[in-house]
């Protein structure tokens, strides 16, 4: 076991290609994922937020499930519709980055979208009466409200970051585990383990939870300092 | 605010219960008339109604000799300073947002709402870094930008200082001399008595009681309003007789 670890930390030293290729298409991916999910989740959170119509219970349910999706089973779906007879076959996807993003995207835009109905939703009740009383449209009242908790929706985004980077299950489906072109810090230690090379394994490990770790701080950071200034 | 107010039947549910219970108004077109009553009374739900926040279960609101005119330009300061984290001039640039008007004019209404109430140095600074004082003039900045016919004040001053209350006080008087009508929910008697001409006195969601303050204060007509400022005004004799 120690040995292992020194071994994993004699790669990490070394600034191994083969680990820091991995490491960079995998930020890649789930930011560019994470991203995707915030453009797309963000709005459609904010508006279930404040919208009121028939069902928006249930909408709301289904939405929170969502948030629980099967990484595989999202990955099936994708693999179907982008693989040759699928009907998005024509793009030539499958097997590429760009797959690995809308599979990562599918699996992020429920949970960021649920993650920002709850928080606008608890800004709404502070501010929503007096938002409606300046005569503002909709669109200007979600505007006001995602001003208003912009700072905790960094918890949604950090979430989503977080759900994009760990993933395994359909980044693997659709990504195919393919070295240097869609091999990602997931999927590499889940071959590497097979393979039994512990020492990878486990660099590329440390190097993920350093990652997200890092993100996790400089959001932190970035957080505090934010709210010191603007109360 | 050119066309008087008439309110007539005005009934309001919420949670089965009934708020307002044929709420009968008919209010000057100036001045400051001041809604009093117990907790409960409805008060707040009134001034709700009247700005179109919650919907009325029957009756009417009208304004004009014929309650048919359009509805004059409002503005709602709440008890608590509802302010969105960001700075000064933002939460008062959102009174004006609805409008549509160009960056230019905006820039020239918040400008001048701010310097209205005191606040023109602050204009950046984060709104709720501000006092409860100053938090509330930022709630005022927001009325005065939007050049209200009537304003609608929900206890503007309950949780603050003395001096910041007769801040803004001088505020409320200035709007009301500007020509606004403004509706003033108000438990300090002493606030109602300065700044109000008449006052409805609101008892289980009907109207108990509306004349000049010093009528009511001094003689009230009705038990409820009787009840209501006794308790209020421990101090003050009233004369019983009707």
């Amino acid at each position: 076991m120690l040995e292992t670890f020194a071994q994993a930390s004699a790669l990490l030293l070394a600034l191994d290609p083969s680990v820091a290729g991995i490491a960079a298409l995998s930020l890649r991916v789930s930011l560019a994922a994470t991203a995707i999910g915030c453009a797309v989740g963000i709005p459609a959170g904010a508006f279930l937020a404040i919208a009121r119509f028939p069902g928006r219970g249930g909408a709301i349910v289904a939405l929170n499930a969502l948030m629980g999706l099967p990484a595989v089973v999202v990955g099936l779906v994708i693999y179907l519709a982008l693989s040759r007879s699928g009907p998005l076959g024509h793009l030539g996807l499958l097997f590429t980055p760009a797959a690995m993003v809308v599979a990562q995207a599918v699996l992020v835009t429920p949970l960021v979208a649920a993650l920002t109905r709850q928080i606008v939703e608890d800004a709404e009740g502070e501010l929503g009466e007096q938002l409606r009383s300046l005569g503002l449209p909709a669109w200007r009242r979600v505007r006001a409200l995602l001003l208003d908790v912009r700072f905790s929706l960094a918890v949604a985004v950090l979430a989503a970051f977080g759900r994009a980077i760990a993933e395994v299950g359909a980044v693997l489906v659709v990504g195919g585990n393919i070295a240097g072109h869609t091999r990602t810090m997931t999927t590499a230690i889940s071959l590497e383990t097979q393979k039994g090379d512990l020492p990878l394994a486990l660099a590329l490990g440390m190097v993920l939870l350093a990652l997200v770790l890092v993100v996790n701080a400089a959001a932190a950071v970035l957080r505090a300092h934010a709210l010191r200034r603007h109360g | 605010m050119a066309l008087p107010l008439r309110i007539s039947g005005l009934v309001v549910e919420a949670g089965g219960r009934r708020v307002l219970d044929g709420v009968d108004l008919e209010l000057a077109t100036r001045g400051v008339t001041a809604i009093i009553g117990p907790n409960g009374a409805g008060k707040s739900t009134l001034l709700r109604a009247l700005d179109g926040l919650v919907a009325p279960t029957a009756g009417r609101i009208g304004f004009g000799d014929d309650g048919a005119a359009t509805a004059p330009r409002r503005a709602f300061v709440f008890q608590k300073t509802a302010l969105v984290r960001a700075s000064v001039a933002r939460n008062v640039a959102l009174a004006v947002e609805a409008e549509g008007l160009p960056a230019a004019e905006a820039r020239a209404r918040v400008d001048h709402a701010l310097a209205r109430v005191g606040l023109s140095g602050r204009a950046r600074d984060a709104a709720r870094r501000l006092s409860g004082g100053e938090q509330q003039r930022v709630a005022f900045a927001r009325a005065w930008a939007r050049a209200p016919e009537l304003l609608l004040l929900d206890e503007p001053t309950a949780s603050l200082d003395p001096a910041a209350m007769e801040e803004i006080e001088r505020l409320v008087a200035a709007l009301r001399d500007a020509g606004t009508k403004v509706l003033l929910v108000s438990h300090n008697l002493g606030q109602v008595a300065r700044l109000a001409e008449d006052v409805v006195v609101l008892a289980a969601g009907r109207v108990a009681e509306h004349g000049p303050v010093d009528v009511v204060f001094r003689r009230p007509a009705s038990e409820a309003a009787r009840a209501y400022l006794k308790g209020e005004l421990p101090w003050q004799s009233f004369d019983a007789s009707p």
